[in-house]
């Protein structure tokens, strides 16, 4: 069984954290996934960044573009994380856009990902049907799971049919839009959250987008198995720097 | 073997549909209904008569006497200068604007780099009464002030992309990160033959009609309707799109090209993508992408806005790499001179973008009785000031 599956069979709310790979400063990705599970995070989503974040808000924006000039590249990001399983047991997952994977050599991708002990990949702009046509094989031969998003207005019948095809979780983005452009939650989340529980799926659902403190965090978790934080918290990177990454985590829980 | 699109969406290994969730019940609900609504009659008639009654079509394909004797070849000249707004862009704003009405939408955004895309958009958002807003890279705000001007002439709100190069591809960034955010009322009115499927076809479809009536207009004239050559400037590649359409697997008639190479294809200031560039994933579609090593979408140039763009439909790269099309590109020097030439010679002064397309005869040799059909894509009204500037008129 993957880290990621393990960690889903415990009885909590997830505590799960995105950040950018290569930001505030190039070398901090090790100390700051470090720091995460110290903390008591329970999953980490390692940021590769993009040069055209599509989905993402001005935050991510901002951080992939700082990251980049930092000289962050997918080789660099492999050989910061060489020797991360000696020091973390954490489920470690990557997301980030479909392009530099498929520059790298998704087969190539897919294998450093193994070695390393990397257990998920997010890549929003795969969807479920390049991805089956193409792909699905490869990340299955590494142990990959490949973590797929619902939204508000995904259909039910499209629902159950990325359940079908999902292991380890569905990434409930929380309202239609880009990454850190809303905060807090209303009704219409609520209701969201409730009609996809009531569905009963294979998979648990981890919400994310708009979750940014531990009072949006517990309005996140109390219809789904747990949260995502992002955008909030690369902003509290950009004020206070890497080394302050556990204060953020203890206001959370 | 057929150069046009397949069932699932691709050009031979080029486009697909690589968009987030987000946006996906939107292109899906377009991908279930574009084919059913655009061959509804009531559709049709419709969509014909605004192309006929507000865009002037069908445009004229005039012989351009003076510049075939310059050249050496029979050429003749698609006159979409001539339409409404003054380039190609208006056949598929008009095809779109009454899709997004029979989808319900009633909010409409749209990317523009020349501003000509952005013109046409606005224009039919008023012509229909619907809410419209413009995203624009803020340095083509800047080289393409009388076009911005018209969109607001026009209602419409245009918004500046501040982010990456901000030119044409900051500016769909936008556009594609707007509709995330507003998923249920808004119709994405994307202006080339770019993005996820099924947009390359559906637009390709829409400017079709250039390369319907280059058919019959050449059969009129010359009692035959194949041209020996039909040449377009390529950014994204809808003008070229719809001049090759009916002639994409009539493999007789050749397919020429034309692509900016800015200030020269290894000058790092470049937006020549077949030459520069390698398979990746732009805007929702997989297809030929300037990038770096590492997969990152690296910035183009080119002195015209609307080439300005690091990739360029499916379709043209499927072109590209099954050697149908023959791909030649143009400098920026070497596009003003043509622009300049075209001007003398037949009076007429083409924009920057179209000016590539003219700008192909030192490279490319015809025979005197070689058939060349170059597809005048727009006029250079919106450039004038790039011409006063350079030319120091």
């Amino acid at each position: 069984m993957n880290r990621i599956q393990k960690r889903l069979q415990e009885d909590k709310k997830i505590l799960s954290i995105y950040f950018t790979a290569g930001y505030p400063r190039l070398e901090d990705t090790v100390g700051i996934i470090e720091s995460l599970e110290k903390h008591g995070v329970d999953l980490v989503e390692i940021g590769l960044p993009f040069s055209d974040p599509l989905a993402d808000g001005p935050t991510i924006q901002e951080s992939s573009t700082k990251a980049l000039k930092n000289g962050m590249t997918t080789e660099k990001l492999f050989s910061q994380l060489q020797e991360i399983r000696e020091k973390v047991s954490i489920p470690l997952i990557i997301m980030g856009y479909f392009n530099p994977v498929l520059q790298y050599g998704v087969e190539e991708f897919c294998k450093k990902c193994q070695e390393i002990g990397i257990d998920g990949l997010i890549l929003p702009d795969l969807p479920l049907r390049e991805y089956q046509l193409q792909y699905k094989d490869i990340f299955e031969a590494h142990g990959l799971l490949n973590i797929f998003l619902i939204t508000p207005q995904t259909s039910q019948e499209r629902i159950r049919e990325i359940d079908a095809a999902s292991e380890g979780f569905l990434y409930l983005v929380s309202s239609a839009s880009t990454t850190g452009a809303k905060t807090g939650f209303g009704q219409e989340q609520e209701d969201y959250f409730k009609r996809v529980a009531a569905m009963k799926l294979r998979n648990p659902q981890i919400a994310g987008f708009g979750i940014s403190n531990a009072e949006t965090f517990a309005q996140a978790t109390r219809h789904t198995h747990g949260a995502i934080i992002g955008s909030a918290f690369i902003k509290h990177l950009t004020e206070n720097g890497a080394s302050s990454a556990g204060e953020f985590i203890k206001r959370i829980r | 073997m057929t150069y046009n699109v397949d069932e699932n969406g691709y050009y031979g290994e080029f486009g697909g549909a690589y968009i987030p969730e987000m946006l996906y019940p939107n292109t899906e609900e377009i991908r279930q209904q574009y084919i059913r609504i655009m061959e509804d009659p009531a559709f049709e008639k419709e969509f014909n008569e605004l192309l006929r009654d507000y865009v002037g079509r069908p445009t004229p394909l005039y012989y351009a006497a003076r510049l075939s004797e310059h050249v050496g070849a029979r050429i003749y000249l698609k006159r979409e200068d001539l339409c409404h707004t003054g380039a190609h862009k208006v056949n598929n704003t008009i095809g779109q604007i009454l899709l997004a009405k029979r989808l319900g939408k009633n909010r409409i955004i749209a990317e523009t780099g020349a501003g000509q895309h952005g013109v046409a958009t606005a224009t039919v958002c008023a012509l229909m009464g619907m809410e419209c807003i413009v995203y624009m890279g803020a340095v083509d705000i800047e080289r393409q002030a009388p076009n911005v001007a018209r969109m607001k002439m026009l209602g419409a709100t245009v918004r500046a992309a501040n982010s990456g190069s901000r030119t044409l591809k900051d500016a769909t960034n936008e556009a594609i990160r707007d509709w995330i955010n507003n998923p249920v009322d808004t119709h994405y009115i994307i202006g080339s033959v770019v993005g996820p499927h099924p947009y390359p076809d559906m637009v390709a479809r829409f400017q079709s009609v250039i390369s319907a009536e280059i058919k019959s207009q050449l059969q009129e004239k010359e009692g035959r309707s194949q041209p020996d050559f039909v040449v377009a400037c390529v950014g994204g590649g809808s003008n070229a799109a719809g001049a090759y359409y009916h002639y994409l697997d009539d493999t007789e008639v050749g397919l020429i090209a034309v692509e900016a190479a800015g200030k020269g294809v290894d000058s790092g200031e470049s937006a020549a993508t077949s030459y520069l560039g390698k398979t990746g994933i732009i805007h929702g579609s997989k297809t030929l992408l300037m990038q770096t090593a590492d997969g990152q979408i690296t910035e183009p140039y080119s002195i015209s806005a609307g080439l300005d763009y690091p990739g360029v439909g499916p379709m043209h790269a499927h072109l590209y790499a099954s050697g149908r099309g023959e791909f030649i590109s143009i400098t920026d020097d070497e596009a003003m001179e043509a622009g300049r030439l075209l001007a003398k010679l037949e009076g007429i002064i083409p924009a920057i973008e179209t000016a590539h397309a003219f700008a192909i005869f030192d490279k490319r040799k015809f025979k005197k009785d070689d058939l060349v059909v170059i597809n005048l894509s727009g006029r250079g009204d919106k450039d004038l000031q790039t011409y006063i500037d350079y030319f120091k008129l």
